[in-house]
């Protein structure tokens, strides 16, 4: 394991001696980690100007330890009041948030929507697995109407968050969705919401085998890649689709502000 | 002896501008070279509910920080002298808005001395709202709890930008109102509604 | 380069102004915060008085939020501030233990008012002594003093940034209400603040602790190159987490602890009088501490044999001082606006030597009445 990471390109932004993640088979996390750094070394970025925010979750431990930079990783749910903090304080600093949708959009759901409308110059990776994976399966706002989970064995009730539009009616300048069937878009939006100077909000659709596969019926890691690069269609092509067959389609694509990045 | 202790409290309802009267009196003490404490009464009350604010002067320092028995006691509304006016020390002087409060305890009323200054703001400077000053004035006037000088250089700090002058205007009417200190009914160029004999006086007496 | 020497300076300040103006002197350039009654006054001088001197305040959604923004801020090298009531630092709760678990310095006011819930927002109340202590979750040491008047506001804010700075961790200012809505008269300090700045860690002493060391770890700010690794969980020296093992987080809470226990007799001051051949100890805290001295002052007037003691550090608490000053006393009674938050901790230190009893004020809110208190001790 170790000769393999030490030669990867990517090992170089990994914090010494936690190579090895505690992330589980199949989980999407690894492709995340891997488009984010690929999206700072592209960029030629120095780890040194950057803190990394966040909560608690399996996302969280993205940048917390594996990134070897400055890291926050915050109380549950706070991430982005955190991150608006190091932010005001030091605004010279490139903050980027990776957290959960449990984090982000429930437990932090309030955060969430100020720090939209504050616009404030963050980017935010919203690692959208639509349950708690940490926890043991249990339903999230992002869980589809009628999933059985832990703590909704008769049905998940309820909507599920459509968060790309929730932060852009909150005020949010740049808003993508992607998922990890499409790492190379998730790495261009990232580089973009950086140079983006507005709060950027990145949605990442990814696979939880092992508890949203598990109990969707969604199946293993692999099936849940199919299913997603099956569901995932650009605005355009949105437009085109019968809206009664839209519930069942995510829109991917830069949502939001895709001709504000690189202005101020 | 008892170190010189003088304690004076202000009470009305929300807008009479009692809180900015309270702080104007202390920063006067202050300049006067005393100890002051100045408290106030708060939040939903500042809001049109009563309102309320204490001023103590002293000599050293002060330990003990609430009013208990005001020596001076100016109430701006009938309500405030019905909750306060008991506890108005022995010798304390009660001064009153005399539109605004017309009952005033039998026990009181040898102490009591006042001015329609909501009146008086409204027919001589059109601004019913330095009812306040005009009503400072006459209580340092009758009281010299603090001096004149410092008064006028506390009202000069402390009123909003560009109303000094007419603020000033207003405590010197009030001061020229006040009676001589000592004469509970000196003569006053301002009229006096009696104070005795209406039967909610009675009333109040009894309860 | 001398300090600016500013000419002392006497000003007619309301408590939470004086309390603001403190925190501009010991050198905040932070704050976050969220309007609660009785404690607003503090966040809008700042909002006022920090932009200018290109410091930062920010109001957030919430008081959670307040205190996260501070803690983050604080990682960048700011000295950092909020300012709240009895609901907002329940809310803070969870993250004021991310403050003491991650070793942050952070000053955080409690104008306190009267509860429960809701309660009344403006009435005075000294309601959270034992909540700023044992509020968050685990066990901790905490920090907090007591001011019992406007110059005191000013004065143990100045004290609460240099122990936070000096501790890594936060520090309250636990005020009574009618201290931060009252006006008197302040004397402003002659020269700046001299301040006490928190060590920094460098990348030349890379493999030195950066938490979990009692004499106190050089904090490792963001942006200097440090990979500073910052978390809530149990963590090592080097702030690499550990949720596996018992012995880890026996260490973590054990070294978080000891930080504040080993300088306890510095961080403790108590003010007292007339306590040598008293007979009857009154102690009090806060506001109702500087009556406890007025009403000792009165009855030793009158003949009887009384003291006072007010702690003005109520965390850690002053039990050896409290049995120093007391053993001697037949009775302490112990006044508080409460229904007796101190009591049962002065009754554990003096309990043994003197009866130690409490009384509230005959309304909770308002002062103890002087008569009230010499009939108690004529009881």
């Amino acid at each position: 394991m170790t000769t393999t990471t030490a030669t990867h390109p990517m090992a170089k932004y990994l914090r010494p001696g936690s190579e090895v993640t505690t992330f589980c088979p199949g989980c999407g996390d690894g492709v995340i980690a891997h488009s984010v750094l690929r999206a700072i070394d592209a960029d030629g970025a120095d780890m040194d100007d950057f803190v990394f925010v966040c909560g608690i979750g399996c996302a969280g431990w993205i940048p917390s330890p594996y990134f070897n930079a400055d890291t926050l990783h915050t109380t549950h749910g706070r991430t982005l009041a955190f991150a608006t903090g190091v932010k005001l304080a030091k605004p010279q600093t490139q903050v980027v948030v990776i957290s959960g949708d449990g984090d982000l959009t429930a437990i932090g759901g309030n955060h969430l929507i100020h720090a939209a409308r504050r616009d404030l110059d963050l980017t935010v990776i919203c690692v959208n697995n639509r349950i708690y994976g940490m926890t043991g399966g249990q339903v999230a706002p992002t869980t589809p109407e009628g999933v059985k989970t832990a703590t909704t064995p008769y049905g998940a009730e309820g909507r599920p968050f459509d968060l790309c539009r929730l932060v852009e009616a909150a005020g949010a300048s740049y808003v993508a969705r992607w998922t990890t069937a499409q790492p190379r878009f998730i790495t261009r939006s990232v580089q973009r919401g950086m140079a983006h100077k507005g709060f950027a909000f990145i949605e990442v659709m990814t696979q939880c085998p092992v508890q949203f596969g598990k109990l969707s019926g969604e199946g293993s890691a692999v099936h849940m890649h199919e299913i997603m690069a099956d569901r995932s269609v650009t605005l355009r092509q949105a437009e085109a689709l019968d809206p009664a067959d839209l519930p069942d389609k995510w829109v991917v694509g830069e949502l939001v502000g895709a001709t504000n990045v690189g202005k101020d | 002896m008892e170190p010189y202790r003088r304690e004076i409290r202000i009470a009305g309802f929300g807008g009479q501008g009692v809180v900015l009267a309270g702080i104007v009196l202390a920063r006067a003490g202050m300049l006067d070279g005393r100890q002051v404490v100045q408290n106030q009464s708060y939040g939903a009350e500042a809001r049109g509910g009563g309102a309320r604010a204490e001023v103590i002067l002293a000599d050293g320092p002060i330990l003990y920080t609430d009013v208990l028995h005001p020596d001076v006691m100016l109430v701006m509304s009938q309500l405030a002298c019905n909750k306060y006016g008991q506890d108005l020390a022995t010798d304390g002087q009660l001064i009153i808005e005399t539109e605004l409060v017309s009952d005033v305890p039998i026990a009181l009323q040898d102490r009591a001395s006042g001015a329609p200054f909501t009146q008086m703001a409204q027919d001589t400077f059109e601004r019913a709202i330095v009812a306040n000053m005009v009503a400072l004035g006459y209580c340092v006037g009758r009281t010299e709890v603090v001096t004149r000088e410092s008064l006028i250089r506390a009202v000069e700090e402390l009123v909003p930008a560009g109303t000094a002058e007419l603020n000033l205007a207003a405590v010197a009417a009030g001061w020229e109102l006040a009676p001589v200190p000592g004469l509970v009914h000196g003569s006053m160029s301002g009229p006096l509604p009696p104070l005795a004999g209406s039967a909610s006086v009675v009333e109040l007496d009894a309860s | 380069m001398p300090a600016t020497v500013i000419p002392a300076e006497q000003r007619l300040l309301q408590g939470n102004v004086a309390c603001a103006e403190g925190a501009l002197a010991a050198g905040c350039s932070f704050f976050a915060g969220y309007p609660i009654t009785p404690a607003t006054e503090i966040a809008e001088h700042l909002a006022r008085e920090l932009p200018p001197r290109d410091g930062v305040f920010i109001q957030m959604e919430d008081e959670i939020a307040s205190v996260a923004a501070i803690i983050g801020a604080s990682w960048t090298g700011a000295k950092v501030m909020t300012a709240t009531s009895g609901p907002g630092l329940s809310l803070m709760q969870e993250n004021l233990g991310y403050a003491v678990g991650t070793e942050t310095p952070c000053v955080i006011v409690d104008v306190q008012r009267g509860g429960p819930s809701t309660g009344i927002p403006a009435v005075p109340s000294q309601s959270d002594m034992v909540q700023v202590a044992r509020g968050s979750h685990g066990d901790y040491e905490t920090v907090a003093f007591a001011p019992s008047s406007a110059q005191e506001m000013f004065d143990l804010t100045v004290r609460a940034f240099d122990t936070a700075e000096r501790l890594r961790t936060p520090v309250f200012l636990l005020a009574d209400a009618a201290v931060g809505h009252m006006r008197e008269i302040v004397t402003m300090p002659a020269q700046a603040c001299a301040g006490v700045n928190r060590r920094v860690a460098s990348v030349a002493d890379n493999g030195a602790a950066r938490f979990l060391d009692e004499q106190v770890a050089p904090m490792p700010l963001f942006g200097r190159g440090l990979k500073a690794h910052v978390t809530g969980s149990c963590h090592d020296e080097a702030g690499m987490r550990n949720v596996v093992d018992a012995e880890a987080l026996d260490h973590y809470v054990r070294r978080l602890s000891g930080k504040i226990r080993r300088v306890r007799d510095d961080l403790v001051e108590v003010a007292s009088g007339d306590t040598e051949d008293a007979e009857i100890i009154l102690v009090g805290w806060g506001l109702v501490g500087r009556a406890a001295q007025a009403i000792a002052t009165r009855a030793r007037q009158q003949g009887q044999r009384v003291g006072w003691v007010r702690p003005i550090t109520v965390w850690p608490f002053a039990d050896v001082e409290l049995v120093s000053l007391c053993r001697e006393a037949k009775r302490v009674l112990v006044l508080e606006n409460n229904m007796g938050q101190m009591l049962p901790y002065v009754q554990a230190a003096v309990g043994r030597y003197s009866e130690v009893d409490g009384l509230s004020p005959r309304i909770l809110g308002a002062l103890h009445r002087p008569t009230d208190v010499l009939e108690a001790m004529a009881a």
